[in-house]
């Protein structure tokens, strides 16, 4: 019984900021402002499907880029010295106490036109800016999620029992199979937690899309934004979507990661 | 038993979150709770006066200072949050609204005597005809600023904006009132009360500038003006003077056919629990110095006589700052809308970006 005197907290805390919150939105998005039932709302919501998807592509591409650097960093880092690990750590975690925005905006100034990268490719001849695009966005959530990727993903690795490994090179694996065979599938609940955690914040960001992207970079966090300052209903019933697919999307990771698991 | 202690502990927990949220809850005598734009008064910056110490110092009432970023901001603040504010700054159309919803208190003008230095055209305000609710704070005008490099012919009003030679490197307000506005202005529509149909035609204007246009921006047109990354802008005067004396080759037009002219003006909410405060604080922003050093920062327009005569010639001399009387007769000012017109005008603009 103790335990469950100590959980009081959590469970008023997931009360309070959770629960009656996500009802709160339920409750606006389902209906309109003489408050009866209306499904007008998401009929609203579902005019800015383009704006989703491209908000879900971007988060994909982020998500994938993420991962592709981190995992091999990941597997680096774990062979090396335990000093040398602590301090590659360190290093990437002090951007990270810098405030966000400031990390985006050196981004802002980084691609500018005239900026350093155009000074630097100037020299070869190629001018141009290379801000206010979708490419700059994905290199600003890149850089932004990275380490969200990376930290857990180490973690995990850095848990694998080496005896497992040793086994394996026992047997007579080479490099690649103990990789594949031993190092991949323990690592897979590193990767997908890290998949969330990236996946998640940069479907719904829209700060780095605004700063870093065009005219046609709009993200649904920013239609969220703007459509709460007149209607509450729609930004609701659009946040409600969103948050109705990213659930689909992880769930179907959740449901990957197991079978790979097992496997 | 225990388990009751625990919940009245948690729920006693959870108040004082509460309590610390909604900040200044508790009336004090000698207190007054502000709430205004960001850095929307001079606090010491370049040199000037901090006015809010200054406030303190001469009074002893302590000034508990806090900002908004949008007029929405603010009424959602003072209509959903149990919160008590004493001066509220709220602009042109949202002081209409408010007192339709009888959201401020009629302030007692005996205690603020420095109103007798307020220029005439800024008193009975449009949204407050009859001169009950508000002292104006800051007024201005929006305008274009352009770099002299990039835009070759002079531009004289809005149409700038749609010039196709400048594909690419034009910025555009990021705020569905003043586009929607520009776009009605270059159609010949008057915005001051404009109808779904205006808006619609408006929707249509902006849709045609989007392949044109670099970005839409509100505080980043700063830095994307100040280092010669765009051509042209429109946005608010005060803020053209400023990004000016950072970059030279910048320079500004006023649209021949007059712009919008707005204003903020200081209110007391009905949640204010320390009025006589909150007069003596208005009061004293607009004693002739203490006006004098605010428009010295914030390079809006400032309607009490008096300072203007202690500003600098330089700042007295500016036509963004200062617009001409003849030029002030042609601006128009907005209105409070339907609300529906209004979220029709949001989520129409909310379209053509999200397209």
């Amino acid at each position: 019984m103790k335990s469950r005197k100590l959980s009081i907290p959590y469970i008023l805390w997931m009360l309070v900021f959770t629960m009656i919150p996500l009802v709160m939105i339920g409750f606006t998005a389902f209906t309109d402002n003489s408050g009866g039932f209306s499904l007008e709302a998401f009929s609203s919501a579902f005019q800015y499907t383009n704006v989703f998807l491209k908000s879900l592509w971007i988060a994909l591409i982020s998500t994938v880029l993420c991962l592709i650097i981190a995992y091999p960093l990941a597997y680096m880092l774990c062979q090396m010295r335990e000093s040398t690990q602590n301090m590659v750590v360190m290093l990437l975690m002090i951007p990270m106490w810098m405030n966000f925005l400031l990390r985006i905006y050196a981004w802002v100034l980084i691609l500018q036109n005239g900026g350093p990268l155009d000074t630097l490719l100037s020299l070869i001849g190629i001018h141009g800016s290379y801000g206010n695009n979708t490419a700059a966005v994905i290199v600003g959530m890149v850089y932004e999620y990275m380490p969200f990727m990376l930290l857990p993903i180490y973690t995990v690795m850095g848990k694998i029992d080496k005896g497992l490994i040793e086994a394996a090179q026992d047997l007579g694996s080479n490099r690649f199979a103990v990789f594949k065979k031993v190092v991949f599938p323990l690592s897979i609940p590193g990767i997908i937690s890290g998949i969330t955690m990236v996946f998640v914040p940069s479907a719904s960001t829209f700060v780095v899309a605004q700063y870093l992207g065009g005219t046609d970079d709009i993200m649904i966090g920013d239609i969220i934004d703007k459509i709460f300052f007149t209607n509450n209903h729609i930004g609701s019933a659009i946040s409600l979507v969103l948050m109705v697919f990213i659930l689909v999307f992880l769930v179907l990771m959740n449901l990957f990661g197991d079978e790979e698991a097992i496997a | 038993m225990k388990k009751i202690l625990c919940v009245v502990l948690c729920a006693a927990m959870l108040c004082s979150v509460a309590a610390l949220f909604a900040g200044c809850g508790k009336a004090d005598a000698g207190e007054v709770n502000v709430y205004n734009w960001g850095e929307y008064i001079a606090e010491g910056q370049d040199g000037l006066m901090n006015v809010i110490d200054e406030f303190e110092k001469e009074t002893g009432i302590k000034v508990n200072y806090t900002t908004f970023e949008t007029n929405e901001d603010l009424y959602n603040m003072l209509k959903n949050s149990n919160v008590s504010y004493d001066v509220v700054v709220p602009s042109d159309y949202m002081i209409s609204k408010m007192i339709k919803e009888n959201m401020l208190l009629e302030l007692n003008y005996d205690n603020i005597p420095n109103y007798k230095y307020i220029n005439d055209r800024f008193k009975n305000l449009d949204c407050d005809p009859d001169n009950k609710y508000t002292v104006i704070y800051q007024w201005g005008v929006t305008g274009l600023v352009y770099d002299k490099n990039k835009v070759k012919n002079k531009p004289t009003d809005w149409s700038a904006l749609w010039d196709e030679d400048l594909k690419g490197d034009i910025l555009m307000i990021n705020n569905s009132r003043d586009a929607m506005a520009i776009a009605m202005q270059t159609l010949g529509i008057d915005p001051t009360n404009c109808t779904k149909a205006d808006v619609d035609k408006a929707s249509e204007k902006l849709r045609s500038q989007k392949p044109l246009l670099k970005k839409y921006v509100m505080d980043q047109v700063f830095t994307e003006m100040e280092t010669g990354q765009s051509a042209i802008a429109p946005y608010y005067a005060g803020d053209i003077a400023a990004m000016m004396d950072e970059n030279e080759d910048l320079d500004y037009c006023l649209p021949s056919y007059g712009s919008n002219l707005f204003y903020d003006a200081m209110c007391i909410p009905t949640c204010s629990k320390n009025k006589e405060n909150a007069e003596k604080f208005i009061n004293f922003m607009q004693k002739p110095e203490i006006a004098a050093e605010n428009c010295k920062y914030l390079r809006y327009g400032c309607a009490n006589d008096e300072a203007v005569k202690l500003l600098p010639d330089d700042i007295k001399d500016s036509e963004l700052t200062f617009p001409s009387d003849e030029y002030l007769d042609k601006c128009y000012v907005f209105g409070n809308l339907d609300a529906d017109v209004y979220e029709y005008m949001q989520e129409e603009f909310v379209k053509v970006q999200a397209e």
